[in-house]
């Protein structure tokens, strides 16, 4: 079948199998492998994207269901060569260690810090548990996460 | 040794994020080679069943099918080998049975492969597997190592008799142990399991084979945490091909545990088969296959004893472990239970006498091997659960009860270390300090007061201690050669000052998120004078990497960083005689500091990058001095290191549903000198997050018929980000006395001491509430807090 899909501010068009997954598109038919397969159940959330400005599990998705879509991935969350505040404050406050789970985590948190742009610690908490990560003990996330939203809003005021 | 410039020591942000946080890391499984192939395996449904007959030639039909291999295709290979001799007490070999690559005859786990199909997509791939038939026949299931002992078990081995590995014993013997502990004025006695984990690295274990017939020389990209030990294990023991030949890459790696050491059946499958059909091969684990093929953890079942006199001095401790290895010998599995766990059990108290005895099984379950500390852990349950439960059956407190237990304060330098009674010799330790500490972190005494107000309000508020120490920074070749280790367990640093004064270093560590590209250029910058940033940290590749045993066991920074500092010594030595030649003095008058070599007493010195110019272009140069400045070292450490600290945790219990509620928790960790203090923290809360994961929410789970009931993510619950409180840590510093950057080791602490403070927390939490409670299975469910608590009936 064939999608057109705009991925990163780029246009593709592609024939497409009907059961290729969306991951597998983004990593192996536009070598973007950045998202990551954790699980292959939307369970881990490590292949979190952006779909039409909302963060979705890419390892549960068709690429045919997002024909018409505008996708982000982490690959495309800079914009113009300036890391996204949340990229800066997981590397500010050690929000990572193997960077298997972060491109998802960021994807989530992205999405989220739109949304709720002054969260406590208990909504980052229950924004990102949708996200499993094995290293951090989610600690140094929540704190990046935290701080991210308070320079975005910061940005937002001035 | 050269003065510091100060990078030691200091946060410094991640070198390696910028390429992980937008989306640049390069796994294993990014990686796709022309020409690429890809495998799918046919695995037993059952857990021990005979293999009546394999049909592949409807899958072979298939579209896009290359290859299909079978368990008979490989049956003239040799197995995985296991790492470490571990001998049965009258001093006879531990049993050994083959681990084959693929089952020709007999499946003894679920998991087990039968046959390997190789497509052009990963999609016909999978097709085709499930397009094979195999005709199983059941045979009898052991799943519980307890059961698998027993008289008429069925057998997993025929070479193993009872299904025993080895039985196996440390410390005094058990007639001067009992006779200790029955003269004692208490005795605690308590039998537990500490449960089966699954170590669920996000990223699921990935390799491709790859074969240049040109230059008949394979490529082996693998998600593992020691390449160079793949390389030598896979070659010389299992495929019997030449090790210059081959090449082993361990790129990006997301998360280990533990579970990615392991030599594992699908490296050697998709190397060897990659020749024979002179494609690459990629395998990637879907989660299902992790949950059964990744080397599981723990699974001890125990029963433990320990006196203490009219004093509450401990007499004497007396364990009794039955340790499950699953259905065939990963790499280190032997020694998990028994060099790392059994040499612990001294703790950190003066228990004047131990008896330690093991049984380690065969049964039809995933091979166990260490997880995240690694025997430790379970040595710490054992000490920490024993000494919360002694000081509320004596009625003391569980605080008092320790310090009166402490092994005094000692350094290593001006006292001896610490000769315990289970063959270790302490390098050094303050165990008062780390207990005072987290104490006064706690705020012990409001906590007590606090503690009795909340029985009042139909929630139940508890505390729970653990005092752990570990045994890290592995090993000396020699003990661990004696032990039974069959490799040396040393580690490679390769330090090349490049002509401009700019450094690459080749380490055999190999990092998988512990930060070694920044903590070792730390150590580089540090020592040299130079900035980070002209320091570049070169890992996971045999080909650029001269050797290297790879990392765990807490073993990077300490034997690791030790070998780089050693290249260092040799680079700033030879900088002197080339600054001695240059500025006309004699070798003994030159200083190296802060990046300079300077003659004693003048102004006359050059730089760091003058004299690395110099070595290249020799054109003043010393006669009898080679040119370049390029140096490796193995280092091998003297002693372990022993990393300890304090953990404390409180804990809720609803009165009304059992439900437990992590309230804080506290880690007082002394892992000596530190090079990166916020990537030690981060080391920390990961191990915390796993210890407490093993406390309350974690367990593998198998029926009767040796079926994994909890092997997906929806069953298997890993702590997620609404399980977790925020942590609260410290550190207190105890120098290593016998490694030159005074290092223990931080990567494994978190997880060897967090579980029984949280699990002692709970307990204290009923017994605050009245409930007469001893012990509650982990993990600590509400169903289960809920039924401890009725049986316990509150007072």
């Amino acid at each position: 079948m064939q999608i057109h899909v705009k991925v990163n501010e780029v246009d593709y068009v592609h024939e497409v199998e009907p059961r290729l997954l969306l991951v597998h598109y983004l990593r192996d038919v536009l070598r973007l492998t950045g998202t990551h397969i954790g699980c292959e159940t939307s369970v881990c959330g490590a292949c979190t994207v952006h779909i039409n400005k909302k963060a979705a599990k890419s390892c549960t998705l068709l690429a045919v269901q997002a024909d018409g879509c505008e996708i982000t991935t982490i690959e495309g969350l800079a914009s113009n060569g300036d890391l996204h505040p949340l990229q800066e404050s997981f590397r500010e406050n050690h929000g990572l260690q193997c960077g298997f789970c972060t491109p998802g985590i960021i994807m989530t948190a992205a999405d989220f810090i739109q949304q709720i742009p002054d969260p406590s610690e208990e909504d980052i908490r229950h924004a990102i548990k949708g996200n499993l990560c094995r290293c951090t003990g989610y600690h140094n996330i929540i704190t990046s996460i935290k701080q991210a939203a308070t320079k975005m809003k910061e940005e937002v005021t001035v | 040794m050269s003065t510091t410039n100060g990078i030691i020591g200091q946060s410094v942000k991640r070198v390696e994020d910028k390429r992980f946080i937008t989306g640049k890391g390069k796994y294993t499984d990014d990686i796709i080679l022309h020409g690429q192939t890809y495998a799918s395996f046919v695995r037993s449904p059952y857990a021990h069943a005979s293999i009546v007959s394999v049909d592949i030639a409807a899958a072979k039909a298939m579209a896009g099918v290359l290859a299909i291999y079978t368990g008979k295709d490989v049956a003239d290979i040799n197995g995985v080998p296991c790492g470490w001799l571990v001998n049965f007490k009258d001093g006879s070999p531990m049993m050994e049975p083959k681990h084959p690559l693929m089952v020709a005859d007999k499946a003894r786990h679920t998991g087990d492969a039968v046959a390997m199909v190789i497509a052009e997509t990963r999609e016909q791939a999978i097709d085709a597997a499930e397009a094979v038939e195999v005709i199983y026949e059941e045979l009898p299931v052991t799943v519980n190592a307890y059961e698998a002992i027993q008289p008429g078990a069925p057998l997993v081995h025929d070479v193993a008799p009872g299904n025993i590995c080895f039985e196996w014993e440390l410390g005094d013997s058990k007639e001067e142990v009992d006779a200790a502990i029955a003269a004692s004025a208490h005795i605690t006695t308590l039998e537990f399991v500490n449960q089966r984990l699954v170590p669920n690295a996000i990223e699921p274990r990935s390799y491709i084979g790859s074969y240049d017939a040109a230059n008949e020389k394979y490529t082996l990209y693998t998600s593992t945490q020691n390449p160079h030990l793949i390389r030598l294990l896979m070659c010389a023991f299992v495929l019997g091909i030449p090790e210059h030949k081959v090449r082993v890459v361990g790129p990006d790696v997301g998360g280990a545990f533990g579970s990615k050491v392991y030599h594992y059946t699908e490296e050697a499958l998709v190397t060897w088969a990659s020749k024979k059909l002179n494609r690459p091969i990629k395998w990637t684990a879907e989660r299902h296959e992790s949950f059964l093929l990744d080397a599981h953890g723990r699974d001890h079942i125990t029963k433990a004893r320990i006196g203490f006199d009219k004093d509450q001095k401990i007499t004497g401790l007396r364990v009794e472990t039955i340790a499950n290895l699953g259905a065939y010998l990963s790499t280190f599995s032997t020694c998990v239970p028994t060099y790392l766990y059994g040499t612990l059990l001294q703790g950190q108290y003066t228990t004047p006498v131990i008896n330690v005895d093991v049984t380690a099984v065969f049964t039809n379950t995933t091979p166990v091997d260490a997880y995240r500390g690694a025997g430790r852990p379970e040595a710490t349950y054992v000490l920490e659960r024993l000494m919360d439960l002694a000081a509320h059956e004596m009625g003391i407190d569980p605080a008092a009860l320790r310090f009166k237990n402490f092994i005094p304060p000692f350094d290593g330098v001006n006292q001896a270390g610490y000769l315990t009674r289970v063959a270790l010799q302490y390098d050094s330790g303050n165990y008062h300090g780390t207990l005072s500490k987290g104490l006064e972190m706690l705020g012990y005494t409001q906590f007590r007061e606090e503690q009795q107000k909340s029985s009042q309000n139909g929630k139940l508020l508890g505390v729970g201690f653990s005092t752990y120490i570990e045994a890290c920074g592995l090993a000396p070749s020699s003990i661990a050669g004696a032990l039974g280790a069959r490799a040396g367990l040393y580690e490679v640093g390769q330090v090349r000052v490049q002509p401009t004064g700019k450094v690459s270093v080749f380490t055999g560590s190999h990092s998988h998120g512990q930060g070694h590209e920044t903590s070792f250029a730390q150590i580089v910058a540090d020592k040299l004078g130079i900035e980070m940033q002209d320091v570049e940290i070169i890992h996971g590749d045999s080909d650029s990497v001269a050797f290297g045993m790879g990392t765990y066991g807490s073993r990077s920074l300490a034997v690791g960083g030790s070998a780089i500092v050693k290249c260092i010594d040799k680079i700033v030595e030879k900088g002197k005689k080339i600054a001695a030649h240059k500025m006309e003095a004699s070798e003994g008058d030159i200083d190296f500091a802060n990046g300079k070599f300077t003659v004693k007493g003048t102004d006359k010195s050059l730089s760091f990058g003058d004299i690395a110019l110099t070595a290249y272009i020799p054109h003043v140069y010393p006669k009898d001095l080679e040119p370049g400045l390029d140096f490796s070292s193995f280092y091998d450490p003297t002693n372990f290191t022993y990393p300890f600290g304090c953990h404390i945790a409180v804990g809720e219990v609803d009165r009304e549903t059992g439900e437990v509620a992590l309230k804080r928790f506290i880690a007082v960790d002394d892992v000596g000198n530190i090079v990166n203090p916020m990537i030690v923290e981060g080391q920390i809360h990961g191990g915390v997050a796993q210890g407490i994961g093993q406390a309350l929410y974690e367990g593998a789970e198998y029926d009767a018929n040796g079926q994994l009931t909890n092997g997906s993510y929806m069953d298997y619950c890993i702590p997620r980000a609404d399980d977790l409180p925020m942590f609260e840590t410290a550190t207190q510093v105890t120098p290593c006395p016998h490694n030159p950057l005074g290092v223990k080791g931080a990567g494994e602490a978190g997880a060897i001491g967090s579980t029984p403070a949280v699990v002692n927390a709970v307990i204290d939490a009923l017994w605050s509430g009245g409930y007469n409670v001893k012990d509650i299975r982990m993990p600590l469910t509400s169903e289960r807090v809920w039924n401890a608590m009725q049986l316990g009936s509150a007072t």
